[in-house]
């Protein structure tokens, strides 16, 4: 019986302290479901640290509790037409656009922008250095055969890349010298500069890891260049399961003036120019 | 080289001056593996156990499965949890997708067949007639298996170590049904896989040499159980 | 006055493996008290008849009795299986101390713990191991090991006390001296022992009562020198250590006695039989003679034969030696007799053996 029983109290305590442990981290912060606001966004924004700052403030000021799941605009995308998130904070306009057309998206505001740079190493075997548009930076590089790197998973800047080739008439697909990546900004960036290859890059990311790596800007300013970011809240019509409060409110949060003033100065002190460029409210 | 150097100082910084956010991911790793593990110790001991010892119809077919999910690539473990979870999947509406809860659902998961293949291996390799001396000593079904799965509690431990070194280790399904979100589920894989794509290799360093002390002290405490046991 | 029932009794009892019938006992009964043996060559069945009498099989037909009771339903199995012990040819030892192993059974059984100090250090006492409380169980030799086996099954008081071959693992030396504290122990303690083994004189040291068993069958069963030398058939015959087995037909007829030709040569034997019946003689090695010619004094042996010595074989104690008769035939000579006689290979000799030391087997005519 002695034998028995300790045996069936250990298995009851070791049962008993599992359902414990498990309670004590399921339940830890914010489990309160109405207070969870599930914002998409993409990797090289969460990289860029700028929301690090921000959804803290947020989360006081409001109580909601932010699930930031970064992913490729694609991907971030895709979760607003499934209604798996709340609210989206993207830069690829033209999907943007569709999305909101297809009614997936309600009150789409532009938020900031910043710009995307073609980097490539210093030794520049292209020589696209200097050239003020993008689409002949491009064009050089695909008539020199350098090796250019592409992310290649349907992000704002895999996008924005292919409306370069689109506009310099370059079909890259195929090429010998196209890599395709299938990896983030900052994983891409690290491949170029191994592989000493041109990429296309947001500016943000670039700064905060060019310590590491050996490659330059090359080609810069150019109007396609420009990286606008918006935020969509998800349509709760179409998904009535959305937190269309907590979206509502992390919209006006990103347009308020407190935040875009955040954004102004953000990345001043670390790389002596800002990241970001606020843009609420103006025309687009 | 000099990153690597860099990776371990940075590493001995944070631990030293007990890096609050650093602190709090490492909690949490073992936190969710551990929790992971011990559920993982219940299924797979429980499963493993019977099925080792009952014969039925299919069991060939069961064995063959619990061998494949000890393989079973944790992306897709991943994958198919989230599927499930998400708001509109089958148990969206528990809305834990995004939530340790999930992570440990996963690891779980994951871990289970780990530590049902080494239980039903273990079992299977006992002496054929130990069973028979166990019920011919007069005990009943449930105090045979008892006996049996104390006699089999040294490669019983090693399944464990297996299960919880495959859990604490993964990051493909943490990051899915995570979401890898600051403070909350964010561990310690999922949070090198984001420094390194930031560019921070030596807090992506530092983070992985935290992990790799952790799974070493923990084994090591399980190893030297097991060892104090072994025949001599 | 009534006679009490048996112990165990069986009947009908019949197992199935893979569509063969590998145990068919049409009744077996076992006194209390007594030790009864198993013996019958691999894959004979007495490990499946002592594990289905052990309840760890279940027959597909038949019907166990213990005391007189019925033994089927679930919980009529567990009370059953909790009155017998058995013990196999491993040890079987678990992974703890020599005295968690011999209290494990009292430990199932819920004994609370200074009883089962007592039962545990009584039986250590018993088989010569007290030293060995504490000591892990992987640490002991083998026979120090069977001994904490039995021990551990002793220990439990059982009323019958299964035996799967347990000294098959043990060297000769080790066997022998476990074995006679055994023998002493089941006497001391009344147990009821059923023990299978392939080692007749193990059998025919240890036991009351015999069972030769062949495919699943109890083909004899009885006291020891009633099976020993008066063997049933030609298998149980060889089996039980019968050297020298001859065919022959009976061809003369006598006062209680009759002479049959086996190769050629009359042998006579005591019995009744018909002239023409086919005969069978089984003759141990021990009750053959020889003698080196010339031949000295009358014998009362009727059966007196030149023979050659066709081999020698040395089996420790003593010597096998295979004569030649114009018959085969088998005897055992102290290495003190092959030395004082000279015998080698190749000799003439003269080989003798009583009439009354022939066990006849009438064949019964096979189609």
């Amino acid at each position: 019986m002695n034998r028995m029983k300790r045996g069936l109290v250990l298995s009851i305590i070791c049962l008993a302290a599992t359902a414990i442990l498990f309670a004590v981290v399921a339940w830890s912060p914010a489990q309160a479901q109405q207070k969870n606001i599930i914002l998409s966004t993409t990797t090289s924004t969460q990289d860029s640290g700028l929301l690090d700052v921000l959804i803290p403030i947020f989360e006081k000021k409001t109580g909601y509790f932010v699930k930031t799941i970064a992913v490729g605009s694609g991907q971030a995308m895709a979760m607003g037409r499934k209604g798996e998130a709340d609210v989206l904070l993207v830069h690829s306009p033209a999907a943007e656009k569709k999305f909101v057309a297809e009614g997936y998206g309600v009150n789409r505001r532009i938020i900031m922008h910043n710009d995307f740079v073609v980097v490539g190493p210093a030794e520049d075997p292209a020589k696209i250095k200097g050239t003020q548009a993008a689409a002949e930076a491009f064009r050089k590089i695909a008539s020199a055969g350098s090796l250019f790197l592409s992310r290649s998973d349907k992000s704002g800047t895999h996008s924005k890349e292919m409306r370069i080739w689109k506009a310099a008439g370059i079909n890259p697909e195929g090429q010998k010298w196209y890599q395709q990546t299938g990896l983030g900004m900052g994983r891409t960036l690290n491949v170029a500069s191994e592989k000493k290859g041109y990429t296309l890059s947001d500016r943000g990311t670039y700064l905060a890891l060019k310590k590491n790596l050996g490659l330059v800007i090359l080609t810069e300013g150019d109007a396609i260049l420009l990286n606008v970011y918006h935020v969509i809240e998800v349509n709760p019509a179409k998904w009535p399961k959305v937190n269309a409060a907590g979206a509502r409110a992390f919209a006006d949060f990103m347009v308020s003036k407190e935040v875009q003033g955040i954004i102004k100065t953000f990345g001043v002190e670390k790389f002596g120019s800002p990241l970001f460029f606020p843009d609420a409210g103006k025309k687009e | 080289m000099d990153l690597i150097l860099d990776g371990i100082l940075k590493a001995f910084y944070l631990l030293i001056t007990l890096d609050p956010e650093v602190l709090g991911i490492t909690r949490l790793s073992l936190q969710v593996s551990g929790t992971a593990t011990l559920i993982s110790l219940f299924i797979g001991i429980s499963i493993g156990t019977m099925v080792a010892l009952t014969e039925f119809a299919g069991r060939r077919l069961v064995v063959s499965l619990i061998n494949t999910g000890m393989g079973l690539p944790p992306v897709v473990v991943g994958l198919f949890v989230t599927i499930f979870l998400w708001r509109n999947g089958p148990l969206g509406f528990l809305e834990i997708l995004y939530t340790p809860t999930a992570m440990i659902i996963a690891q779980a998961v994951i871990a289970s067949p780990i530590v049902m293949g080494i239980t039903l291996a273990a079992i299977q390799a006992l002496p054929k007639n130990l069973r028979l001396q166990i019920l011919s000593l007069g005990a009943t079904r449930a105090q045979m298996v008892w006996i049996l799965v104390k006699e089999a509690k040294l490669p019983l431990l090693a399944g464990v170590m297996a299960g919880f070194g495959g859990v604490i280790s993964e990051v493909g399904a943490s990051i899915m049904v995570g979401g890898n979100i600051k403070g909350y589920s964010r561990v310690l894989t999922t949070a090198t896989v984001m420094e390194t794509s930031r560019g921070n290799f030596d807090i992506a360093i530092a983070l992985s040499i935290i992990l790799l002390l952790l799974a070493y002290f923990i084994n090591l405490v399980l190893t030297h159980i097991q060892q104090r046991e072994r025949p001599r | 006055m009534t006679v009490p029932a048996p112990l165990l009794a069986v009947r009908e009892l019949r197992v199935q493996r893979g569509g063969f019938l590998v145990l068919d006992i049409s009744s077996l009964t076992v006194e209390e008290g007594t030790i009864l043996s198993l013996i019958g060559p691999n894959g004979a069945g007495k490990t499946t008849l002592l594990q289905t009498l052990a309840c760890l099989i279940k027959p597909h037909g038949g019907e166990l009795s213990f005391k007189g009771q019925k033994v089927t339903s679930d919980h009529g199995l567990l009370q059953y299986r909790r009155k017998l012990a058995m013990v196999f040819q491993e040890p079987l030892l678990f992974d703890t101390t020599v005295f968690q192993n011999v209290a494990s059974g009292l430990k199932i059984r819920g004994m609370d713990h200074s009883e089962i100090e007592n039962r545990v250090k009584q039986n250590l006492e018993r088989f010569g191991i007290p030293h060995l409380l504490d000591r892990s169980a992987r640490k002991i030799s083998g026979g120090e090991a069977q001994r904490v086996a039995l021990a551990r099954a002793m220990a439990i008081q059982p009323e019958i006390l299964f035996l799967d071959e347990p000294f098959a693992s043990l060297d000769p030396p080790t066997r022998e001296s476990l074995m006679e504290d055994l023998e002493k122990i089941l006497r001391q303690t009344n147990t009821t022992t059923i023990f299978a083994t392939h080692d007749r004189m193990e059998a025919l040291r240890l036991s009351d009562r015999i069972a030769v068993m062949n495919q699943g069958r109890i083909l004899q069963i009885g006291p020891p020198e009633e099976v020993m030398n008066q063997p049933g058939d030609e298998f149980i015959a060889s089996f039980v250590g019968v050297e020298t087995i001859l065919t022959g037909r009976a061809v003369r007829k006598g006062q209680g006695t009759f002479m049959a030709s086996i190769d050629g040569r009359e042998v006579e034997a005591v019995g009744e039989v018909e002239i023409g019946e086919p005969v069978v003689f089984c003759i141990r090695p021990e009750n053959v003679t020889l003698d080196v010619p010339p031949r000295r004094g009358a014998t009362s042996a009727r059966n007196v034969f030149p023979a050659t010595i066709t081999r020698i074989v040395p089996l420790g104690l003593y010597y096998k030696v295979h004569l030649d008769c114009g018959f085969p035939l088998v005897a055992y000579v102290t290495g003190h007799s092959l030395e004082n006689l000279s015998l080698h290979e190749g000799q003439l000799v003269s080989a003798s053996f009583k009439a009354t030391a022939i066990h006849v087997i009438r064949k019964t005519l096979k189609p």
